[in-house]
């Protein structure tokens, strides 16, 4: 059935410090961003009522566009005429720290991990992963849930028709736990129970009274499959009902909505989930906050998402250089720097967390952080996103074996298509061409990958809007969200090529033929060590990669690859580092490398003045 | 005009401070509205639940987890001494018996029939909260806990280690600029909360733990000293719940930062009286700053501070600190703010204000500076 057609959609993403606006018009061009806006939130003290700041948010979009959306503190929708009103609203929300799950099953690497993704792709924050084979005895366990108080709690563990007992032991630890949610005093804790279908009326006896428990269908009802669509369902709707109803003026809001309000990582990631499946590419989005990073990845149809929550720009700063080391964020910076006053620079970015980097030096120690978080981010979601673990997968009994942490990874960098960054410090980058340099040095991509990152963060408000419900505007909605992800929310960076392989030192290990529409061809040879930008716009560009024999563009080594790529801000970038790309261990060379690739892809005004050479 | 809402970290020569006391679950409250308290008085009580002990009382004796009731020695509620039996098999025609002894004091909450655990809960933990600060009872939450009002000296730290402590404020360096340092710290000073200047070495800080001195404020410590103390890399900046002597409270940030001119003169001032300190930091959405709040007699009062006049925002004139490089800790007067982006040197797009310090005119991002609230 042919939808309404949408002209004006208002959406808004209310975060922990700053609710944002968006507002989208159905163009000529079909649908742009007309503008945005944006207000502190306001669910803490004085104010206690979200709704005050998206009202803010949306008055500054009204001034702006010149169009009446308010009507006193009244959206004004359906749309009246074409200054007044939109067609629809819809919010997203990660306001007074997201919503915090806890989840369990009885076997760490199965049902544990299964339940986890669940809750992760629900865009939750995983406190606590609970598992009868964690190690931890069962008091531990009890002392644990007790000092959580997580928003809720997701059960899992045996496939339907397995033993019971296993399952029925983690519901009573949760019932001797008895724990109290962590908003509204007095309401009882959701659990929502997706395990053995056998074991349904004992968890009922065992929680039903001191939980507000839901038994859905279970999320690994045979071993093979795993089914995470329900759950992340149940999740999605006890966040409405339950943690967002608690929340200082959200049951406003949700009167306001067209849709239910989604929490933000699960728009964001639905998201990335519809283009990759539209566009049938692999994709790979980052969030880098002040707090948390979250990864989000499509690999093989099979979205997975981490978060990383103490890998963040400020307010866990500090942790990026405990787990990083200090050595690790110091390879990136091309100076000489005292270690001890370095690391008190970095302590008190985190404990005055919005401060902005304002000298060069400043800048480039941030950049260095940033590379790690993110490097440390990736490698954790790698070891997360493993074979088997999407939505209803199957694989032979035999296979089944292996899915432990230890299981394949599903990301495999050859075969990454687009890499999209968002968070101040690749949004806000002074130049985009450290966006480029950052996302290239931490993630490493390999063969042809195109970078992006996000204008102003508006994924998650085309997320929410790509997941309206409503018949009548959704298939319009999601094509607005596609639509603008494309035009406006996307700035193309470029992309990156890099030759897989241990290159040999001084050697051509890549050349590369490029038919740049109205430039004629261009033929660079790219050797070991080096980085080449070749500039040029967001548009297809016909190129043959030949690498050096003992290389590899994702085909055999030495063998040529015709294809076609897209330049960007920032252009094509001929990365001849090698694959696994490794820093010098030696100062004076690495210092030397950093500089030459920060000058051969203009990365930072002249380091030299900062006396690193 | 031109004025920007920038944090600051308050010094109050005198405010009316409010302190909610509230127990961590509901219990009774022990004082009443408009009571005096001192600082050691206990406001509310309660009993937390005991820790949860299971014993897998079907596995022990081997028996099925159906049969488990049957064979616990007293009914579920009961409660059993450290080694009492608690389980026991009937045997083959009374002998061979098998038994089950409770491993600590305590109370069966529980016994399952699917997986033979028992569920066996320790006695209650007593909690205690005390009134923290000299003052008054100002309201009641009934079960809950009290407010406490004071008219005191308020200044908050930017970051802090420890929890709540309280002594005699005794100032040990000569001026803001002084390191405070090993040798000043004497046995005298146990129970006492101490005031230094610009910097506070870990050996320093290792000998204020030996001497049990109840708190130290100072302008600036070495990050990478935590670790030491606190015996991990502080990752995030949460803190409060260490077990430590002496807690520490930093007013300016990491390093050697001479502590704020008006802040020293404060605490110099007050020197020798009670003083009550918190090191509980937690920077993060709702965030919370240590603090050292020094209850005044009725005497020393000329009048509380107009709260709203400070929070108004940097505006030219104010009075402004810079937090970060390169001109960290410097403070200086708001000369303007020009309302259009400049390019810094990192070339990053920013607000800014042009800042007077000594005699020189800087520009420095906005978001780089911190007001500085006295009154």
């Amino acid at each position: 059935m042919a939808g309404k057609q949408l002209k004006m959609i208002l959406a808004t993403d209310c975060g922990s410090t700053t609710t944002k606006a968006i507002l989208i018009e159905l163009t000529d061009q079909g649908y742009r961003l007309k503008t945005r806006g944006e207000a502190p939130t306001t669910v803490e003290a004085p104010f206690e009522d979200v709704t005050k700041g998206v009202l803010n948010a949306i008055m500054e979009v009204e001034e702006l566009s010149g169009l009446k959306i308010l009507d006193g503190d009244q959206i004004i929708h359906p749309m009246r005429d074409d200054k007044t009103g939109v067609d629809v609203y819809v919010s997203t929300s990660s306001a007074g720290g997201g919503l915090q799950m806890m989840v369990a099953g009885v076997v760490k690497a199965m049902t544990g991990e299964s339940a986890e993704r669940a809750a992760l792709g629900a865009g939750s924050i995983v406190m606590d992963v609970l598992a009868s084979n964690d190690g931890r005895l069962p008091h531990q366990k009890i002392e644990r849930i007790r000092q959580l108080r997580p928003d809720m709690i997701l059960l899992s563990g045996g496939i339907d028709g397995g033993t019971v007992s296993h399952v029925v032991e983690l519901a009573e630890i949760l019932a001797a736990a008895n724990p109290k949610p962590r908003l509204g005093q007095n309401y009882k804790l959701p659990v929502i129970y997706a395990g053995n279908k056998k074991a349904q009326k004992d968890i009922e006896a065992t929680l039903g009274e001191i939980t507000d428990l839901d038994i859905i269908e279970n999320i690994r009802p045979v071993l093979e499959v795993e089914n995470l669509g329900p759950a992340r369902d149940k999740i999605h709707d006890l966040f409405m009902e339950h943690v967002m109803a608690q929340a200082p003026g959200y049951k406003k809001l949700m009167t306001w909505t067209d849709a239910p309000i989604m929490p933000t990582p699960g728009a964001v990631g639905s998201l990335i989930e519809m283009v990759a499946r539209q566009e049938k590419i692999s994709v790979v989005g980052v969030d880098i906050g002040g707090a948390t990073t979250d990864i989000f990845s499509v690999f093989q149809g099979q979205f997975n998402r981490t978060v990383s929550a103490n890998l963040g720009m400020s307010y866990s700063v500090c942790n990026v250089l405990a787990e990083a080391g200090l050595e690790n964020v110091l390879r990136w910076v091309p100076i000489d720097i005292d270690e001890g006053e370095l690391t008190n620079r970095i302590g008190n970015k985190m404990i005055r967390p919005t401060t902005v980097p304002q000298s060069l030096e400043e800048l480039i120690i941030e950049q260095a952080i940033a590379r790690e978080a993110l490097r440390l981010s990736f490698i954790q979601h790698k070891s997360f996103a493993v074979k088997l673990k999407g939505v209803q997968q199957e694989r032979t009994i035999s296979d089944a074996f292996d899915q432990s942490g230890s299981g394949e990874t599903l990301v495999d960098m050859m075969e990454l298509d687009l890499l999209v960054g968002s968070g101040g410090v690749l949004s806000h980058a002074p130049r985009r061409e450290q966006a480029m340099r950052m996302m290239i040095d931490a993630f490493v991509p390999e063969g042809i990958t195109q970078l992006a990152v996000d204008s102003i963060f508006m994924m998650p408000q085309l997320g929410v809007m790509a997941n309206i419900e409503n018949e009548e505007m959704a298939e319009s909605a999601r094509k607005a969200a596609v639509e603008v992800f494309e035009k406006d929310c996307l700035i193309r960076l470029g992309t990156c090529i890099a030759p897989a392989g241990k290159p040999k030192p001084g050697s051509v290990i890549l050349t590369a033929e490029f038919d740049i529409p109205g430039e004629g061809v261009k033929t660079v040879e790219l050797k070991t060590g080096e980085i080449i930008v070749i500039p040029a716009s967001y548009q297809g560009i016909k190129a043959k990669l030949t690498p050096a024999k003992n290389m590899t563009m994702g085909k055999d080594r030495g063998e040529a690859l015709e294809t076609e790529v897209f330049g960007g801000t920032v252009g094509l970038v001929l990365d001849g580092r090698g694959r696994p790309f490794e820093l010098s261990k030696e100062k004076a060379l690495r210092i030397e490398n950093l500089n030459k690739w920060s000058k051969a892809t203009n990365e930072y005004p002249d380091t030299d003045m900062l006396g690193g050479n | 005009m031109a004025h920007s809402y920038t944090p600051g970290l308050k010094v109050l020569h005198e405010a009316k401070v409010h302190k909610d006391r509230i127990l961590p679950l509901k219990g009774e409250v022990v004082v009443k509205l408009n009571d005096a308290v001192k600082p050691d008085d206990i406001v509310a009580r309660t009993h937390l639940p005991g820790t949860v002990q299971m014993v897998n009382v079907g596995n022990l004796l081997n028996i099925d987890p159906s049969d488990v009731e049957a064979v616990m020695c007293k009914p579920i509620g009961s409660s059993y001494t450290k080694g009492e039996m608690i389980a026991e098999t009937k045997g083959f025609f009374g002998l061979f018996k098998s038994n089950v002894l409770a491993p600590i004091d305590c109370t069966c909450e529980a016994v399952s029939a699917i997986t033979g655990q028992v569920v066996l809960r320790d006695a209650p933990i007593p909690v205690e909260v005390d009134a923290y600060i000299r003052g008054t009872v100002s309201k009641v939450y009934p079960e809950e806990g009290v407010v406490i009002e004071a008219d005191a000296v308020f200044i908050q730290g930017i970051f802090g280690i420890g929890g709540e402590s309280r002594g005699e404020l005794a100032v040990v360096t000569e001026t803001r600029e002084d390191e405070l340092t090993e040798d000043m710290i004497k046995p005298e000073h146990a129970g006492k909360v101490l005031v230094g200047g610009s910097f506070l070495s870990l050996k320093a800080y290792q000998k204020a733990l030996r001497m049990k001195v109840a708190g130290i404020v100072v302008g600036g410590f070495n990050y990478f000293d935590l670790e030491e103390i606190l015996g991990y890399t502080l990752g995030v900046a949460i803190t409060g719940s260490e077990d430590l002597v002496t807690s520490l409270v930093l007013t300016e940030g990491y390093g050697e930062i001479r502590m704020g001119s008006r802040t020293f003169d404060l605490l110099k001032q007050h020197h020798g009286k009670f003083t009550s300190i918190n090191g509980a930091t937690q920077i993060r959405a709702g965030v919370i700053r240590p603090e050292i709040v020094i209850p005044l007699d009725n005497a020393d009062l000329k009048g509380s501070t107009n709260v709203s006049q400070v929070n108004e925002g940097i505006q030219a004139g104010s009075l402004v600190r810079v937090i970060r490089a390169p001109y960290f800790g410097r403070i200086g007067t708001v000369i303007s703010l020009p309302p259009e982006l400049q390019k810094m040197e990192s070339e990053t797009m920013v607000r800014v204000a042009e800042i007077n310090i000594d005699d020189e005119v800087m520009t420095i991002p906005r978001a780089n500076l911190e007001m500085v609230e006295t009154d």
